[in-house]
């Protein structure tokens, strides 16, 4: 079956079958940013943004997206960049396989919550698992780059 | 795995009714995260995505959440934020991660009747109802204790809008985790209304402790006693989660505490 989509700003006709998950058929046409973890919808490394909201694309099925926008992280190169290079700072990005996941999920926190707290940031990060550094120094990366960010927009 | 041979997107429920009864072997998708998990062959996957089903809407006397609204949109609401001291919102804020429930939708979990789900604990205490397309509206609990006779497809779920206030709790190894139990409570007009779930079973309704609670006064002793009773009335099972003793003895600590968080509102 063909859906219609757009997928970081570009249209794009695909033929999918109808049992196909989104991760597949992204990783099909050429967005090799997306991870394969788990494929069961619980390590959060196949983050992607559908219409603006996070979602899982290992249990998306690809007829879903089919009138829709999606966004992977080459769509949103130099957000990711900023947000990773904060990561690296913190030492928290260290095989680096979570790291795509974990950045679509930052910037979808920095979308959804104004001045989140720890225990938001905890929340909104929760559905994405690193097995490399644990969380603390997630935790710090992020609020050093929110501060920044708010900086840079207060200036 | 799972293997669909056809998957149709209807723009409204009349033609996703037409094509659910077009073939043996069809099935109705929410939002598809949790078929994923398991093992299938289908030979019509119905989605509903299109089928203006994604709402939830606030009237005079009730509120009606579509079934293709997420538990993204439920924890996000306003208006239920604003209902019931949020319990809808609160009840599904520890499933999984948000990238999850952007997807999971109410009607795929209510019509599964999952034994696991925190919705639908929460759904029960608040004595919501189901409308099916074909067999109207049904109580929340009768729908659970029986099911649907025949294919058919939940298309809301309404809950009464009342002053009440309620309270959800659940046991987890770890946020984000399963519920190794959960269990609700909501005191409208002066009653309570007891649910428990992920026992592992199917969410129940507490009979006995809620008739016990409605007519003593509360204090601790009382309160003691009702979660004994609560306990004992309950059927626990095993999984790798927990077994039936450890659900039996948390089922008190959880009552307890969502008992008092309710009588502390009233204070």
């Amino acid at each position: 079956m063909k859906i219609n989509v757009k997928i970081n700003g570009i249209k794009k006709a695909l033929d999918v079958s109808p049992d196909e998950y989104l991760v597949e058929t992204l990783r099909n046409n050429g967005y090799m940013s997306l991870r394969k973890g788990c494929d069961t919808g619980s390590c959060g490394m196949c983050t992607i943004h559908l219409d603006g909201e996070a979602v899982l694309s290992c249990v998306l099925i690809s007829a879903k997206a089919d009138g829709h926008e999606i966004t992977t992280i080459e769509g949103v190169q130099e957000e990711a960049k900023d947000v990773a290079k904060y990561l690296v700072d913190e030492g928290v990005d260290q095989c680096g396989f979570c790291g795509t996941g974990t950045i679509m999920s930052i910037l979808y926190l920095e979308k959804c919550v104004d001045n989140p707290t720890d225990e938001d940031i905890l929340h909104y990060l929760r559905g994405n698992l690193c097995r490399c550094t644990g969380y603390a120094g997630q935790l710090r990366a992020i609020k050093r780059y929110l501060e920044a960010k708010n900086d840079e927009g207060s200036k | 795995m799972i293997t669909i041979k056809e998957y149709v997107m209807p723009k409204n429920i009349d033609k996703a009714y037409e094509y659910l009864i077009s073939k043996k072997n069809s099935m109705i998708f929410g939002g598809g995260a949790f078929i994923r998990m398991g093992s299938k062959n289908i030979a019509l996957g119905i989605d509903l995505s299109k089928a203006n089903l994604r709402y939830i809407n606030e009237q005079d006397n009730e509120i009606e959440i579509g079934a293709m609204a997420t538990f993204g949109d439920i924890e996000r609401s306003e208006i239920l934020k604003r209902f019931s001291g949020g319990i809808l919102s609160i009840a599904i804020k520890d499933i999984v991660g948000i990238q999850l429930r952007n997807i999971v939708t109410l009607g795929g979990t209510v019509y599964s009747r999952y034994g696991f789900s925190d919705l639908i604990t929460a759904l029960l205490a608040l004595d919501a109802k189901v409308k099916l397309y074909k067999g109207g509206v049904r109580t929340l609990e009768e729908f659970l204790e029986n099911g649907s006779k025949s294919k058919d497809i939940l298309e809301k779920v309404i809950i009464s809008k009342t002053d009440g206030f309620s309270v959800f709790k659940s046991m987890r190894n770890s946020k984000g985790d399963y519920a190794i139990l959960n269990l609700a409570i909501s005191k409208v007009d002066g009653k309570y209304r007891i649910a428990i779930g992920a026992r592992p079973q199917r969410a129940i309704i507490s009979s006995q402790a809620m008739d016990f609670l409605n007519k003593n006064q509360i204090n601790d002793k009382a309160i003691e006693k009702a979660s004994n009773i609560l306990a004992s009335e309950t059927v626990f099972g095993s999984n790798p989660r927990g077994s039936s003793k450890y659900r039996h003895e948390i089922s008190k600590v959880l009552f307890k505490r969502a008992i008092e968080e309710v009588m502390a509102n009233e204070n």
